[in-house]
């Protein structure tokens, strides 16, 4: 299953909801399109809504992880929402659950943008 | 090879679609030979990443070079082999990804994921050059074939491809 991608404003936050497999190829390039897209509209705060993701590969996490980087770069935050288990696992022994924030709820996840 | 191994092998491109299909046949041999949901999601996933790291590392993206891949599964393991035609590497020259300083490193998880997820896993030097990943999984209980080699569930796979 690719990866598919879609993003609505929520105040100043833009959330990307995402499905499907952020893998080498296809999947990687596509967030990785996504997230730059949102930079270069000044959109610095982002909310990645993986709930419908429920495989990620090392491309995948190199992408999350590069994303992650170029938006602190322009003082913004990019955080995570709704992991499935699998996900969370793959954040936890990468230890990169610490790296990022990661919410549960949206209402809360918007609230921590300020 | 014992007489009760059953083995498959493919010579892959080095293109990315073949992550994928590597992927799909290990899974098909996995769920045949018993495993269950979970130790199928890490089977795939560690032989994604051994043919990840020949595409990008081993074979440098070169469409003139093969990756390849073998299955064996005997009577109690399913063993793969991912050998790529590079110069080669040792796994101790492999940073920790794990380390404070490599944790926003955007690449180099492979290893320790296919390590973390099989039960054996080593890299060795390939019979003609290159690196051969080899990893291993143990069959679960109710799959482990039988001695007489006829298997232990309903659906086992395809003697040799």
């Amino acid at each position: 299953m690719s990866l598919h991608a879609t993003h609505r404003d929520a105040g100043q936050v833009t959330v990307v909801d995402l499905s499907g497999r952020i893998i080498l190829g296809d999947g990687s390039a596509l967030l990785r399109k996504t997230i730059r897209g949102l930079l270069d509209d000044q959109r610095k705060k982002i909310l990645l809504n993986l709930a419908d993701v429920d495989y990620i590969d090392s491309s995948g996490i190199g992408e999350l992880v590069s994303g992650f980087t170029a938006v602190k770069n322009q003082s913004g935050d990019l955080k995570l929402l709704h992991l499935t288990k699998k996900v969370r696992d793959l954040l936890q022994i990468t230890k990169l659950y610490t790296v990022f924030d990661v919410f549960t709820d949206e209402n809360t996840a918007l609230q921590s943008f300020g | 090879m014992a007489s009760d191994t059953k083995h498959l092998e493919i010579a892959l491109e080095t293109v990315v679609e073949s992550v994928n299909l590597a992927e799909e046949m290990c899974l098909r041999v996995a769920e045949a030979a018993g495993f269950g949901e979970d130790d199928c999601y890490r089977i795939g996933m560690s032989v994604r990443e051994g043919v990840i790291n020949a595409f990008h590392y081993g074979n440098k993206e070169r469409p003139d070079k093969r990756i390849h891949l073998a299955v064996d599964l005997t009577a109690d393991k399913m063993i793969i082999h991912v050998l790529d035609e590079g110069a080669g590497f040792n796994l101790s020259d492999v940073p920790d990804p794990l380390a404070e300083e490599n944790l926003l490193s955007t690449s180099g998880r492979g290893i320790f994921l296919m390590r973390a997820f099989m039960d054996e896993f080593d890299v060795v030097s390939g019979k003609t050059g290159g690196a051969e990943i080899v990893m291993s999984k143990k069959l679960p209980a109710s799959g482990r074939a039988s001695p007489n080699g006829q298997g232990g569930q309903s659906a086992t796979p395809q003697q040799e491809a």
